[in-house]
């Protein structure tokens, strides 16, 4: 950008300087404050105290309470294996994510990664001691929650969407039923129902964890809100491919899973994974109920009486991975649907 | 034809069975636990205090005006909130399209911040920044009548009883006259109005995009200002676009003050959990969540259609 384009757009007009000029000062100023605080006056080494008498950004917060943030009271010795099984999952989110990747057989290898993860962080058997899920926490959990949900959800929403548009009565309008049912109230909730309800469906002796009821209860509320999506691309795919898979001689299951699916779920694709990050950050209410995820073990690190008071820190650590991985799925839809536009042309 | 009643049929049973079990269940429980079913519970005594209510409210009195509170708290919370989330919705998805670069580029990073983060840690946020930079009440922060303190925002208000302003005044512990808004209620509104504005932002944007360019520059040659263009040309037609995604913003502002319970604010959803937590009367507590969310949806969508209807092109 040359200094004429810098005229043209900041300087254009009165309105235009005015607005430029009072951005430029209230950004240096900005910026200058966040310097002072964050790198200045920040305390990278010593104790709660430290922190307290300066006016900066505790460092050192961070530090102590990294681990406890991240994975909760997850065993110390055994912290090597939710860090392979991290690790091992976003290696095969990077291989997978390019659309040409795509086939049956990688997806095959997808779901043996994810159960290789699962194995890792849970063992229990061939060697591998158990860690049982109330030791999971932090982001491990909030990723454990967020994945077993779009995994179970998006098929279960799928199907939801075809008996949406079914032609049988019965199953169009309990699918109509339960999807602005569960559409209609907020998750919270439905959490709390999940909390006191499930418990009384079930037959006396039968126990459920409370993570479980919450994993349920999430997957009921995305299921419903992928439905939608799917159905949305049910409706975009023309009269002509129905009728063409039909006078192939196709039966219903073969007309869906052979030409309609995969046409309708394609067209979908970038705002199933923006209701995937809704659905990532709508992990964060399981703190309501008292589940370790992520959003817990930040509010419960403020709690510990060592260091008493640093919520800012504690929130803004949480809010920068939230962000990022955030951002991250964000970019790929976008990155996807200038792909996928590429592709049809 | 057959084939599609049986199938029919066969699924009519797996649902009956289902709910057989779910009810049979509940039953047994529900006469463990020595509960009545029914809603005559709302006449009970609450014997829980609320923090904040639009009407007179006491521990002594029933669960029915319990909810009542909770239910005008939400109405509260979310029209207050849905208008100004609007009106900043607007603002902020204009400057996206700015010509000017700097103003442009801030919007675009407040929307992604906005939107990448949840609603909950956004509303933790903004409790915990206002608890600790706000003073205590003795040396609050006055500015035109208005005093900010970490017990909340204490603002000038017209007494209809003695039709007179009526001005905040500190007394010994905390201000009297005038009106308070709680700090947990100012945390929530803000909270819901910058988060919910993001996504208004977006829309709006979206909305002015679709407006053919052709439509600009014809209001530029009939010597409109870019103010007036905006306001009698592509606005109009920007909001027909924006008409539905804005009615599921409202409405997601609505069911996203019930996570008014993390900051303990008395919203419904909180009162109602409150209650369902004391009485064990879980299912028809929910019935009443829903019934009363389902209500919102419905007169939303009712004046959004309305509205959609009053300013859609009329084809002569």
């Amino acid at each position: 950008m040359n200094l004429k384009n810098i005229k043209n757009n900041l300087f254009k007009d009165y309105l235009n300087s005015t607005i430029s000029t009072m951005l430029i000062i209230g950004l240096f100023y900005t910026a200058y404050y966040l310097f002072l605080y964050f790198i200045v006056n920040g305390i990278w080494n010593g104790d709660a105290d430290t922190c307290r008498a300066s006016q900066g950004f505790c460092w050192s917060f961070i530090r102590a309470k990294f681990q406890y943030i991240l994975v909760g009271l997850y065993p110390d010795d055994k912290l090597w294996r939710p860090i392979s099984a991290f690790i091992l999952f976003i290696g095969f989110i990077s291989y997978i994510k390019h659309p040409k990747n795509w086939s049956s057989k990688n997806f095959s290898y997808f779901v043996i990664t994810l159960l290789l993860c699962a194995f890792l962080i849970r063992g229990g058997f061939f060697g591998l001691s158990l860690v049982d899920s109330e030791q999971w926490g932090g982001l491990l959990l909030t990723i454990i929650v967020a994945v077993c949900g779009v995994i179970v959800a998006y098929p279960l929403g799928v199907l939801l969407a075809l008996a949406r548009r079914s032609s049988l009565p019965l199953l169009k309008y309990l699918s109509i039923l339960y999807i602005e049912f569960i559409r209609g109230i907020p998750l919270i909730s439905l959490l709390f129902m999940s909390a006191v309800l499930l418990p009384l469906f079930l037959p006396e002796g039968v126990e459920i964890g409370k993570l479980f009821r919450a994993q349920v209860a999430m997957i009921m509320f995305f299921s419903a809100y992928m439905a939608e999506i799917v159905r949305g691309g049910l409706q975009s795919i023309s009269n002509g491919q129905y009728e063409g898979a039909e006078s192939l001689g196709l039966n219903y299951y073969q007309k869906m899973r052979k030409v309609i699916l995969p046409q309708a779920l394609k067209v979908v694709i970038p705002p199933t994974v923006n209701t995937i990050i809704g659905f990532f950050k709508d992990t964060s209410l399981l703190v309501i109920i008292a589940l370790f995820d992520l959003m817990y073990t930040a509010k419960a690190s403020v709690t510990d009486p060592k260091w008493v008071g640093f919520s800012l820190e504690s929130y803004l650590f949480i809010a920068v991975i939230y962000f990022i991985l955030c951002l991250m799925m964000g970019n790929y839809a976008k990155y996807l649907e200038k792909y996928l536009k590429k592709e049809n042309l | 034809m057959k084939q599609k009643n049986i199938i029919q049929i066969i699924i009519l049973f797996f649902v009956i069975a289902a709910l057989g079990f779910v009810i049979y269940n509940t039953q047994q429980k529900i006469a463990a636990q020595n509960i009545s079913s029914g809603f005559d519970f709302l006449q009970d005594e609450a014997s829980f205090e609320i923090s904040e209510s639009l009407i007179e409210y006491s521990s002594f009195d029933t669960y029915k005006k319990a909810l009542t509170v909770g239910l005008l708290n939400t109405l509260k919370v979310s029209i207050l909130g849905n208008i100004l989330a609007l009106l900043l919705g607007i603002l902020i998805g204009i400057s996206l399209l700015s010509q000017n670069i700097l103003l442009k580029k801030l919007c675009q990073s407040y929307v992604e911040i906005m939107r990448n983060t949840p609603l909950l840690l956004q509303l933790f946020f903004w409790y915990a920044i206002m608890n600790s930079l706000l003073p205590a009440p003795q040396e609050a922060i006055s500015f035109a009548g208005t005093f900010f303190s970490n017990r909340g925002i204490s603002i000038p208000w017209f007494e209809f009883s003695s039709f007179s302003w009526s001005y905040p005044k500190f007394k010994s512990f905390n201000f009297e006259g005038g009106y308070t808004l709680s700090l947990e209620f100012v945390a929530l509104l803000f909270g819901l109005v910058v988060y919910t504005s993001a996504f208004i932002a977006e829309i709006v944007r979206a909305g002015l995009l679709s407006v053919q360019k052709g439509q600009w520059e014809a209001s530029k040659t009939l010597g409109l200002s870019a103010w007036q263009s905006i306001r009698f040309v592509i606005f109009p037609q920007a909001l027909r676009v924006a008409i539905p995604p804005l009615t599921s913003q409202i409405l997601n502002l609505t069911k996203n003050s019930s996570l008014a319970v993390a900051i303990a604010f008395p919203d419904f959803v909180s009162v109602a959990n409150t209650t369902m937590n004391q009485t064990g009367q879980a299912l028809e507590v929910i019935l009443l969540i829903l019934l009363v969310y389902l209500t919102f949806s419905l007169l939303t969508a009712a004046f959004m259609n309305w509205y959609n209807k009053k300013i859609s092109l009329v084809e002569r």
